[in-house]
C-alpha cells in the first residue's frame, strides 16, 4: 500500500498468476463436461471424494484461524458458527463482523 | 435460433437479465470485500478488476488473494485456486445436456460463465422450459459486469480504509469462509470431512507451517471421505446445499 503503486498500475509477474488461476478455473468449469462426454459413470468413491473437496478445503481457511487468534475473532467466529445454522451467507457475515467490533471496541478485546 | 419457442428471443433475454440482476444484488457483498481485501494484500485496482474479469469465482479469489497477502509461491495460489473451484467440475458435468446444446464458441463462453448462482438458475430454468444461450448469456453477463464493477467499488472503497482491524475487516474472511463451510452441512460424510481437514490444517500448520496446512489438511478431508463408504443410489446429487447460501 505504501509503495506508490497507481490504481491502474499492473504487474507482469501478478498478471501472470491471474491468468494461471483464471485457466485453472476455466479447467474445472470445462472439466465436468469432457469427463461427462467421455466417461460412463464414475465411481461412487470418486464422486465422495470430489463431494468432500469444498468443505475439506474450505475448513482448511477456518480452523487455524481459530486456533491462533484471539478472543476477539474466536467471539466473532462462533456468534457466526451459531447464526450460519439458520441465516445466509450474508447475514452471518454481518454477524461477525458486529461481534469483532463489540468485542475490539466495547469490550477492548484483541485492540 | 430455427425451432419454435416458447417465448420470444427478447423475452428470454429480459428473463435472463432480471434473474442476473437479483444475483449482483445478492453477491454485490462479496465482490466489493474482495476488492477491498485485494487493495489491502498488495493488488492495483486493475489487478483486481482482472482477476474478477479472468477468474470469476469469489471464494477462489478471496482464497487467491488471502495467500497472495502471505507470499505464498504462485503454484501453491494457482493450486488452491484450483481446488477451491473443484466443485465446478461436478456443476460442468450436471449442465452437459444442457449446456452441450449450444454451438461451439458459444458452449465455450457458458462454461466460462458457469458460477454457482448461475448452475443453480439454470438447473431450475431447464425444469420449466429449454434454457435458450440468449437467456444463459443475459444472466451470465449481467453477473459478470456487476462482479467486476463490485470489485472496483471496494477496491476504491479499500484504498480509503485505514487500519482493516479497527473497523473490522480482517475478521471477514474467515467469518466468511466458515459461513460457506456451513453451507455444505446436508452434504454426505460432511462432519467427517470437517473433523479431519480442521485437526489436520490445524497439526499441519504448526508442523510444517502456512501454506502447507491448506493442503495436507485439504487433503486428509478428501481421503476421510474416499475411505468412508459412498452414499446410497443417489447418483444425481450433484445439486449442492451450499448454492441456496451463495446465490441468496
Amino acid at each position: 500500500m505504501e509503495t506508490g503503486m497507481s490504481a491502474f498500475s499492473v504487474d507482469s509477474q501478478t498478471v501472470t498468476l491471474i491468468l494461471m488461476a483464471a485457466i485453472a478455473t476455466y479447467a474445472t468449469r470445462l472439466g465436468g463436461y469432457i469427463l461427462v462426454n467421455s466417461l460412463k459413470r464414475i465411481p461412487p468413491r470418486v464422486e465422495s471424494a470430489l463431494n468432500a473437496v469444498p468443505a475439506a478445503v474450505l475448513v482448511t481457511l477456518v480452523a487455524p484461524p481459530f486456533v491462533n487468534s484471539g478472543w476477539d475473532v474466536r467471539i466473532a467466529m462462533i456468534a457466526a458458527l451459531v447464526f450460519g445454522l439458520r441465516f445466509p451467507g450474508l447475514m452471518v457475515l454481518v454477524v461477525g463482523w458486529a461481534a469483532v467490533m463489540a468485542a475490539r471496541h466495547g469490550f477492548g478485546i484483541g485492540m | 435460433m430455427s425451432f419454435s419457442e416458447p417465448i420470444t428471443t427478447s423475452g428470454q433475454i429480459r428473463n435472463g437479465l432480471k434473474k442476473g440482476f437479483v444475483i449482483v444484488l445478492s453477491s454485490a457483498p462479496f465482490g466489493i470485500l474482495f476488492g477491498a481485501i485485494a487493495i489491502d494484500n498488495g493488488f492495483s485496482m486493475a489487478e483486481a478488476a482482472l482477476m474478477s474479469a479472468f477468474v470469476f469465482g469469489g471464494a477462489s479469489q478471496l482464497v487467491g488473494i488471502e495467500l497472495f497477502g502471505h507470499h505464498v509461491a504462485a503454484w501453491m495460489i494457482v493450486l488452491s485456486v484450483l481446488a477451491v473451484n473443484f466443485r465446478h467440475v461436478l456443476y460442468s458435468a450436471a449442465v452437459s445436456p444442457i449446456l452441450g446444446r449450444f454451438p461451439l464458441l458459444k458452449r465455450c463462453l457458458s462454461f466460462f460463465l458457469l458460477t454457482d448462482p448461475q448452475f443453480a438458475e439454470t438447473e431450475k430454468r431447464e425444469e420449466q422450459t429449454p434454457v435458450t444461450f440468449a437467456w444463459y448469456i443475459a444472466m451470465g453477463g449481467v453477473v459478470w459486469i456487476g462482479w467486476v464493477g463490485n470489485t472496483i467499488v471496494g477496491a476504491l472503497f479499500g484504498s480509503l480504509i485505514g487500519d482493516p482491524k479497527a473497523i473490522g475487516i480482517d475478521v471477514l474472511l474467515p467469518v466468511y469462509f466458515l459461513g460457506l463451510v456451513m453451507g455444505f452441512r446436508k452434504r454426505h460424510n460432511f462432519l467427517p470431512v470437517l473433523v479431519a481437514g480442521a485437526v489436520g490444517s490445524v497439526v499441519a500448520y504448526w508442523v510444517v507451517g502456512s501454506p502447507w496446512h491448506i493442503s495436507v489438511g485439504a487433503a486428509l478431508g478428501i481421503v476421510v471421505a474416499a475411505i468412508l463408504p459412498p452414499p446410497g443410489a443417489s447418483d444425481h446429487d450433484l445439486k449442492d446445499p451450499a448454492l441456496e447460501t451463495e446465490a441468496a
